[in-house]
């Protein structure tokens, strides 16, 4: 199996990694027995993420997707973290092996998940369905992601 | 990379110079084929028949029970799919267990699908199956017992001459998978009482591409490659006569080098004592059924994969039991049949030494595991619980 240049930089040289002290949200996806868990810690300041950090259990591709991902909605308001999906953190990191793509799917929805516990606390309305337990379809709309190349 | 160290000869080891000078007469001099009748085809039918008698004396057999063939899976494939249909109108009922290379395995689950039955014992937690227990499992119409002889994972010994008694007290044919096994510890089929035992060459410093069959005479078998009579009738496909001949010096330096596996063994207990000391780790598999060179640990939360690259980037090549390795997205069958959870077996790491390997190898792993296994858990959202 061939990772991308870039996905072994971000595997090697992870950006983000750790946690936030006194997160405005934070969100874990997947579970031990499958083999990956991300968790994202994000702070916030008038709805744009002003930091990001993650903690990943798992293999190569979800350490690179977890940093590829955090890199790409730093910075960004809400709206724009939101329009992320997992083909544009794959096209990002230069492609994954067909095996590894779900666990982009992690980060998007890992990213989601942190989203939604910050509208939680903040008391606002929001129709974003998560649940990944990073076996497929557990969040409901696996047919969005893309699952191959 | 301050250096680079092999610790995956489980998976596969580079070819030897002996084997090289083995083989090198057979591309320039003796390419000939066997069956040729002029003395370009019988120069290399000479180098086979020495190849096969070399081999024979070294397995304890007779030089017309050895069969060779593509590759270990090949002959895997062979002795059960051959010598199911053989008997299949005494029994249609195998038994076998559930650490079995998938050579073994997939071979079985085709024959399921032909309408075989097929027992897969199970192991206890080291790994082992007892001879008692596959008598257990033994029914009027079983005609066919397959137990590895070294698991290629955790490196586990079964107690393969009293099941084989077992299956002779019961007159069912005994096959054993010794691919790992070979040049590690003794094998002797005469000594085992096996019926049939595979091997192959890319695991002992031959190429990749070329393993044996063992099939004692008498022995029912049906062929799987049909062809032009070669081996016996057995076997169809012209010989590879250069593979043929490294196979058989590979095997004649890998038996006569088993002394050495001593110092491996101490390399590989010096290791195993050295890592057991990473927190929040454990050896799987017996230790005391285990082949010299194998160690299987398991580090908890992390992940084998990532473990595995990271030791690559410093130089160290070694394998793991994770799901995150294989296509299928399921840990190690070896590992989750010992009753590893999947949490752990994720977090699995195999070290295989050979006679290749020195004490400064060991050094070098040491100084660079623990790093690698700290950086990753420093990483994961599962370390904290664990502390
Ligand atoms: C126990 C065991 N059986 C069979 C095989 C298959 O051998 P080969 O790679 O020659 O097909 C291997 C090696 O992968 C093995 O370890």
């Amino acid at each position: 199996m061939n990772y991308s240049t870039k996905v072994m930089d971000h595997f090697a040289n992870p950006r983000n990694v750790g946690e936030i002290e006194n997160a405005d949200g934070i969100g874990e996806v997947g579970n031990a027995t499958c083999g990956d868990i991300m968790k994202i810690f994000l702070k916030v300041q008038d709805d744009i993420i002003t930091d990001i950090k993650f903690k990943t259990f798992g293999c190569g591709a979800a350490i690179a997707t977890s940093s590829m991902a955090t890199e790409m909605v730093k910075g960004k308001s809400i709206d724009d973290a939101l329009t992320l999906t997992n083909k544009a953190v794959v096209e990002a990191l230069g492609g994954l092996p067909p095996a590894k793509v779900h666990c982009s799917v992690l980060a998007e929805e890992a990213i989601k998940t942190a989203i939604a516990d910050y509208y939680r606390r903040n008391g606002i309305e929001h129709d974003l369905t998560i649940g990944c337990d990073g076996c497929c379809n557990a969040c409901g709309h696996a047919d969005k992601h893309l699952h191959n190349q | 990379m301050d250096r680079i160290v092999y610790a995956d000869n489980a998976a596969t080891t580079s070819v030897s110079e002996n084997v090289i000078n083995a083989m090198m007469p057979c591309f320039t001099e003796y390419w000939g084929n066997p069956s040729s009748l002029y003395s370009g085809g019988r120069n290399a039918a000479n180098i086979i028949s020495g190849a096969r008698e070399g081999i024979a004396g070294l397995l304890g057999c007779r030089p017309g029970e050895i069969y060779f063939t593509a590759s270990g899976s090949e002959a895997n494939n062979w002795a059960l799919k051959g010598a199911a249909r053989a008997n299949q109108k005494k029994g249609r009922h195998i038994i076998s267990q559930k650490t079995e290379h998938p050579a073994v395995l997939q071979a079985l689950a085709s024959l399921q699908k032909e309408g075989y039955e097929v027992t897969y014992l199970g192991v206890d937690r080291d790994g082992i199956l007892t001879p008692g227990e596959v008598e257990a499992a033994i029914r009027p119409d079983t005609t066919l017992i397959a137990i590895m002889y070294a698991n290629n994972e955790i490196g586990t010994i079964m107690p393969i001459k009293e099941i084989a008694a077992v299956a002779k007290a019961h007159k069912i044919t005994m096959f054993t998978d010794a691919v790992q096994a070979i040049g590690s510890i003794p094998v002797n089929v005469t000594d085992l009482g096996v019926d049939m035992l595979s091997l192959s060459g890319h695991k002992i410093r031959a190429p990749k591409g070329i393993g044996l069959l063992y099939i004692k005479t008498g022995t029912r078998i049906q062929n799987l490659i049909d062809g032009g009579g070669q081996e016996k009738g057995k076997r169809g496909g012209t010989e590879n006569t250069a593979y043929i001949a490294g196979l058989a010096r590979a095997m004649e330096d890998a038996v006569e080098g088993i002394e050495d596996m001593e110092r491996v063994k101490a390399l590989r207990d010096r290791l195993a004592a050295e890592i057991i000391k990473i927190p929040h780790t454990r050896i799987n598999g017996s230790m005391k059924y285990r082949l010299p060179g194998n160690l299987n640990v398991a580090f908890e939360g992390i992940e084998g994969e990532s473990l595995v690259l990271l030791l690559d980037m410093a130089g160290i090549s070694a394998s793991t039991g994770s799901a995150c390795s294989s296509a299928s997205l399921e840990p190690s069958h070896v590992l989750l049949a010992l009753g590893i959870p999947a949490e752990k077996a994720h977090g699995s790491l195999r070290l295989t030494l050979s006679r290749v390997n020195t004490e400064e190898d060991a050094d070098y792993i040491l100084e660079k595991l623990a790093p690698a296994v700290q950086r990753l858990r420093e990483m994961s959202p599962l370390w904290n619980g664990l502390q």
